[in-house]
């Protein structure tokens, strides 16, 4: 038997402007490092199959779908991330995709219009795009900032020179004016996809845009919930990417891939089958977002014999945790409930901040949590300072902390190993 | 049962070997540029049935010799407590990390602290300062501690730190005082640290770093507690890595002994 040659994209890739050459060689070194890090794992889940073969044609298969729709007059919008209403979005038609940002590329670039000592998420995306070699970004025809931290902010106007770009306003509280502001702010975004893609949301659409959007964050609610089980019936890794496809698939088919996953997931907690000895310690991340192909921490935990069970970030339980009302009838009520879900999301940029204190207490108890690592990539203010709070509160309930500061560079693998080896010794 | 411990640092490789958890024998050697090649001439004496690896090496060791291994953490806080069996916690100042440690029931680690990728306050950072001052090592420790006011240094960073102190030599200003000055700016972050794992003294002051008498000193000072320096403080983390293989912790009062 023959093996069917992969499909070639490459004309594709070239059509939508990407640096070949560049994108080549960044495709080659995603592929070694999901199968340094992915493919050497033992006992995975046959659901994982489905985000083996997703990652397989993370820049092909789901590129082609993208263009396809596009070539039918559909409307692709990226963002970066999770205050972007996707229900609204899709209610008017288009597609909600997540755009690059976890890897390293194109800094000597980046580092022409920026500084140095920026987040590595933010010099990622524009790395991204001044290399050229992030389908998604060229495959979006609206890019939808937010004002969540003074770098994305600025980082916006240099995007909007190259791309098309509108940012939303997201307060910095959560009192009642800042509520009406930020449903002032929907209202808009319902105008702006209204006029991109010719469509009026309509009650109904909405509606169904919001069951959509729930029953994705609802499979990812019952992966997460497996993860209580000692032992853990998946890894921290695999379930951290479930989280960091959901941005890009197709939401259906995703969900309906998931809820499979969950269906194994439950059945392996009912017959006591883990991917790691119970007696393996475990822990909770909290911190900034891990956007793909960031692995970095997940992968040297479970490298040095511990297991993840659960994420509290934007690329974990704040993505799925909440859902949004489906009791509204009307158009209005519907925005409220969303505006209100949207702006309950616990992150650093908001003043005062506790209800991710809280989460992370609680998550850490429900999963059984021996312990819990604080991530936060450099330069993050928000999230390193927060981590004192954290920590301090970590430990007030009883569980050891570490904090961990690191980017998405290897060159402090080495380091990190030890002190997260140390932690789990200590454990 | 006979244990070696190896300790495969950033600048040298430690050896301790023990027989029924007795130290029958240790060395120290420069990790040159190939520390596992000095790590395999400790190995091929074959004077041990096991061997546990510790260091920023004992990855490479686990494959290389088929080995068990411990993070340094472990190893320090091990050795320490064997040492000093009423410690409570650990100081290791090393070629390129900083540990400090917390210690608990048995020599358990309650909490710690590492410095991350860069190597500020390390043994590499008062080699770079030493040579931007044309010192020796010795004879920058020795200057500092006769010297009677330091100069404030702010950079902790290793290059940003050798051009301020380029510029304050160049400004004239006295060698003595500026060694001093580095050595305190080293010493207060170190209490930051100590404070931040909650260290309590008895502290044991472990590593290269601690054969400074400068260090040592400035260290003592500003600590609330005893500081101990063990005679032989570079091969504490050997030590305790070999221990670990051992059942029951050898006998109290080992002293390990470098000719």
């Amino acid at each position: 038997m023959t093996e069917t040659a992969a499909p070639d994209y490459h004309q594709m890739w070239a059509d939508l402007g990407l640096d070949l050459p560049s994108h080549d060689a960044l495709l080659g070194a995603v592929g070694q490092l999901f199968g340094d890090a992915y493919l050497t794992q033992e006992n995975r889940p046959k659901g994982m199959d489905y985000l083996n073969f997703v990652m397989s044609e993370v820049h092909g298969l789901r590129i082609k779908e993208l263009d396809d729709f596009r070539k039918q007059g559909g409307k692709v919008v990226g963002t970066f991330c999770l205050y972007v209403p996707e229900e609204i979005v899709r209610a008017a038609g288009a597609w909600c995709v997540g755009l690059c940002a976890g890897a390293e590329f194109a800094y000597d670039q980046v580092e022409q219009i920026m500084p140095r000592n920026t987040c590595a998420l933010i010099k990622s995306f524009m790395g991204f795009k001044l290399g050229k070699v992030c389908p998604y970004i060229e495959s979006a025809d609206l890019v939808i900032g937010e004002t969540t931290c003074d770098g994305k902010k600025k980082a916006y106007e240099q995007l909007a020179e190259l791309h098309n770009v509108w940012v939303m306003e997201l307060p910095q509280m959560k009192r009642e004016k800042d509520l009406a502001f930020w449903r002032a702010e929907i209202d808009e975004l319902v105008d702006r996809m209204e006029e991109l893609t010719g469509n009026k949301i309509t009650a109904e659409s909405l509606k169904a845009a919001t069951k959509e959007v729930n029953d994705k964050r609802r499979a990812l609610q019952r992966i997460a919930a497996t993860r209580a089980a000692r032992p853990a019936p998946i890894s921290g890794k695999d379930a951290l990417l479930a989280t960091q496809v959901a941005f890009y698939d197709d939401v259906p088919r995703f969900t309906q891939s998931m809820n499979a996953l969950a269906d194994e997931l439950e059945q392996r907690v009912a017959d006591g089958e883990g991917v790691a000895p119970a007696s393996a310690k475990r822990v909770l991340i909290t911190g900034t977002p891990m956007a793909l192909p960031n692995w970095k921490l997940h992968d040297i935990v479970e490298k040095a014999g511990g297991v993840v069970v659960g994420e509290e970030m934007c690329t974990g339980s704040r993505y799925y945790q909440d859902l949004v009302s489906e009791d509204a009838s009307t158009l209005d009520e519907m925005l409220d409930d969303i505006a209100e879900k949207y702006l309950d999301i616990n992150c650093a940029c908001f003043t005062p901040n506790t209800g991710r204190i809280d989460d992370v207490v609680r998550m850490a108890k429900e999963l059984g949590a021996d312990g819990v690592i604080d991530y936060t990539l450099s330069f993050c203010g928000t999230y390193q300072i927060e981590a004192t709070s954290v920590e301090d509160a970590v430990k007030a309930a009883g569980l050891p902390a570490l904090r961990i500061e690191t980017d998405y560079s290897m060159e402090d693998v080495g380091q990190l190993s030890t002190r997260v080896e140390a932690f789990l010794e200590m454990l | 049962m006979r244990v070696l411990g190896l300790d495969i640092g950033s600048r040298s490789v430690d050896a301790v070997w023990l027989d029924e958890g007795v130290v029958v024998d240790a060395a120290v050697a420069d990790s040159g540029h190939d520390p596992q090649a000095v790590a395999r001439e400790f190995v091929q004496r074959g004077a041990h049935d096991v061997l546990v690896a510790t260091g920023y090496g004992r990855r490479a060791a686990r494959e290389a010799f088929d080995c068990e291994a411990v993070t340094e953490i472990k190893a320090y806080a091990t050795g320490a407590h064997a040492l000093y069996p009423h410690a409570a916690s650990v100081l290791d100042i090393g070629g390129q990390d900083t540990k400090v440690i917390s210690l608990g029931e048995r020599g358990s680690v309650v909490d710690f602290e590492m410095n991350d990728k860069c190597a500020a306050g390390t043994g590499k950072f008062l080699e770079v300062m030493a040579r931007a001052l044309g010192y020796t090592l010795e004879e920058m420790a020795a200057m500092a501690l006769a010297a009677e006011r330091g100069i404030a240094i702010s950079s902790m960073c290793t290059v940003f730190a050798e051009s301020e102190v380029t510029g304050l030599v160049h400004r004239g200003e006295d060698r003595a005082a500026i060694s001093r000055g580095l050595h305190e700016s080293i010493a207060k972050r170190t209490h930051s640290s100590l404070k931040r794992v909650r260290a309590a003294g008895p502290l044991v002051f472990a590593g290269g770093v601690a054969k400074n008498a400068a260090m040592v000193e400035l260290i003592t000072r500003g600590f609330d507690g005893e500081v101990i320096v063990p005679e032989d403080a570079q091969t504490v983390g050997a030590f305790g890595a070999a221990l670990t293989a051992l059942e029951v912790p050898a006998d109290i009062g080992t002293r390990v002994r470098v000719e």
